[in-house]
């Protein structure tokens, strides 16, 4: 074969190039099969693609480093269709047929439920990301990563009632509207008992099912009760369609929390600006300040972009799923094991540093009670910033 | 004890929500009563049409109301399209509900395909629009539903019961082969009519792209409610999903103005047993 000119160069280039690695980012031998579920289709498929693409640049970043173990990763992934029943048969095919070495989260309560009672049968440590009832997790090797506390009924309406006692005027009439959906449920319970404790009163409390479609009666009832403060018991696309509807009325409540809001459609609405909502990270300084960090959500910028995703930075959803492949990176790292009583007895005596805080297992269920990783953000000007507490906050921002 | 204005607010909200409700309940009503097709493909043809207004005005930046120059038309095609399918395969009244709800996933995931699962909204400048009335408030894009759901109710009522094609898609509908016998064009009725109730489906798109938020998964989220509209409304009646939509749609407003919202979706189908044990003859 003749060699020319630019094949001797391409040649030359490929071999400068593999020398150029650094010896420890050369993944090399059988792959580290890592196997998980999201709900890639269904109610929860608009939250399941922030978490695809994440962990895409999660198991790609770290094959870029050299793998695990200096083996490559490979990200086995299922549709659970947002349906725990087939979650729990995923993950069970994930183990025994996929033969996978270790298992990462599904997303939301429920999948995750289906999710621990396979990993239970079988002792294999679940990392999860998005539980809302920490007191059903019995489960001993179940770990979480959205920094989120024993208590969150407790502990998230006092962040709330906290970021809210700062506002030009603190609020002291409460209407609570909140959703049937399990875990924003369990949460607004909680608030009321929150709020009489701290000397608040409560004007209006209200729960709609989950998947209501007309909030007109809602919102006038709220307008008629005048509340100094919105609690929003809501997720998803709810507090836009409430808000729509209060604008309708011109109505606009003078101050308001909703829980978890898509945070895409809120950007543009201006009765969505100055509400308060819980995030564990949100992508400016000091959670950019890591290089790494930043290079995170640069990339997931033009990736969230690239899969059409309208609201490309870094929020909530995405930060929790990067935290759990942190996680699952320091514990095999650290044990130089993919034995899962091994990991999940190091996870138990040890911390790790996540791009929102750091995560510990020390407390009841593997829990943290009466302390957590959640912050209080606010959408101003159209964009969420953090505003409590005050070490997490964006350069100048203030709770207005 | 709620006010007056509270009342007087959610009937008002009641009343648009029914609105919508008898606008997809009239395209489903018609293609049950008139084609004997349980056509659950009508809901996910609305969400198409919604996601097609919302491409072309949120995109190509052309009006909301513009949009259907060419989402009627497109649509009557499509509803034509479907209808030949139907023949082709001779598809029973049963099939045609396992068929179309195949067809509506095909939908879903073309849209989750194309637009993603995440949510779009729709901005335009009418969503600001608003008048009072007293202590009451009423949107643009409320009263446009309303008057499409009663201008496109009442018309085809009129045409169904005034005009020489009204009596011929009737009389198909009691009894084809003596309309046959008469001179009537079954089979070009069919396809017409499939293409209306597909054009309506268009209509209702682009109320839903100028009152709500989309998702792909909430085409499902409206069955429910319209199916109980159309049930209690009666079949092939173009008035009666509205008035029943409209009824439902006040009766979950007041319910979540006077008690718990959480008691409102029991209302539609609570509604729907009570006709059921009284008039059994509606539906037979």
């Amino acid at each position: 074969m003749k060699i020319d000119r630019r094949r001797a160069l391409a040649a030359g280039g490929a071999i400068l190039s593999t020398l150029a690695l650094p010896p420890f980012a050369r993944a090399q031998g059988k792959p580290i099969r890592i196997g998980s579920t999201l709900p890639l289709t269904g109610p929860l498929a608009s939250l399941a693609i922030i978490h695809k693409v994440t962990a895409e640049i999660c198991v790609e970043n770290l094959n870029k480093r050299g793998g695990l173990l200096g083996r490559p990763v490979e990200w086995v992934l299922r549709d659970d269709q947002s349906r725990p029943e087939l979650t729990r048969t995923l993950y069970e095919q994930l183990i025994t047929s996929d033969n996978v070495d270790l298992i990462q989260s599904p997303y939301a309560t429920a999948s995750i439920l289906a999710a621990m009672g396979v990993a239970q049968r079988y002792n294999k440590v679940l990392l999860h990301t998005s539980f809302g009832i920490p007191k059903l997790a019995k489960y001993d090797m179940q770990f979480q990563t959205a920094g989120s506390p024993f208590d969150p009924e407790n502990v998230w309406p006092n962040h709330i009632f906290d970021a809210a006692a700062k506002l030009p005027k603190p609020p002291k009439t409460i209407a609570i509207v909140t959703s049937k959906f399990p875990s924003v449920h369990a949460i607004s319970v909680g608030a009321r008992e929150v709020l009489k404790k701290r000397g608040l009163t409560e004007v209006l409390h209200l729960e709609y099912e989950f998947g209501n479609r007309d909030y007109g009666a809602i919102a006038s009832r709220v307008k008629e009760a005048n509340p100094d403060f919105l609690w929003g018991g809501t997720n998803g696309i709810d507090p836009v369609l409430m808000l729509e509807a209060m604008s309708k009325i011109d109505y606009r409540p003078p101050a308001q929390v909703h829980l978890f809001p898509a945070p895409g459609p809120m950007l543009k609405m201006p009765a969505a600006q100055g509400s308060l909502a819980l995030t564990t990270f949100e992508s400016h300084p000091p959670f950019t300040d890591d290089p790494a960090i930043a290079q995170f959500v640069k990339t997931y910028a033009e990736r969230a972009g690239q899969a059409g995703i309208p609201y490309t930075a870094v929020d909530l959803q995405s930060a929790i799923m990067y935290a759990a492949w942190q996680v699952l990176e320091a514990a095999v790292t650290s044990t130089r094991s993919l034995d899962d009583k091994t990991l999940g007895a190091w996870l138990k005596k040890n911390e790790v540093k996540v791009l929102f805080g750091t995560l510990r297992w020390n407390g009841p269920q593997n829990y943290v009670e009466g302390a957590d990783l959640y912050k209080v953000k606010q959408l101003q000007q159209g964009r969420w910033v953090v505003v409590h507490p005050t070490q997490w906050a964006a350069p100048g921002a203030k709770i207005t | 004890m709620p006010s007056a204005t509270l009342l007087g607010q959610s009937v008002l909200s009641g009343v648009f929500i029914g609105a919508l409700y008898g606008l997809l309940g009239l395209g489903l009503s018609l293609s049950w009563g008139m084609l004997r097709q349980v056509n659950l493909a009508h809901f996910a043809l609305a969400f198409l049409g919604a996601y097609v207004t919302f491409q072309l005005a949120a995109v190509a930046k052309v009006d909301p109301f513009v949009t259907l120059a060419i989402t009627a038309p497109a649509f009557f095609a499509l509803g034509m399209a479907l209808h030949w399918f139907f023949l082709r395969f001779s598809v029973t009244l049963l099939n045609t509900l396992l068929v179309t709800f195949g067809i509506t996933s095909i939908i879903e995931a073309g849209i989750q395909w194309y637009w993603t699962a995440d949510f779009h909204r729709m901005e335009n400048a009418y969503a600001a629009v608003r008048w009072k009335l007293g202590p009451l408030f009423l949107s643009l894009t409320d009263v446009v539903t309303l008057g499409f759901a009663l201008a496109l109710a009442v018309g085809t009522w009129a045409v169904l019961r005034f005009t020489d094609l009204g009596k011929a898609i009737r009389a198909t509908t009691e009894d084809a082969p003596i309309a046959a016998a008469f001179g009537v064009n079954e089979k070009l009725l069919g396809y017409l009519v499939s293409g209306l109730a597909a054009a309506v489906a268009a209509v209702a798109g682009l109320c839903l792209a100028l009152n709500h938020t989309l998702a792909p998964v909430q085409i499902y989220a409206w069955m429910g409610v319209v199916f109980a509209a159309v049930m209690m409304g009666g079949l092939g009646r173009p008035i009666g999903p509205l008035v029943a939509g409209i009824v439902i749609g006040v009766s979950e407003a007041i319910t979540m103005a006077v008690t718990n919202p959480t008691w409102a979706p029991l209302v539609s189908f609570s509604l729907l047993i009570a006709i059921l044990l009284l008039r059994p003859a509606r539906f037979s």
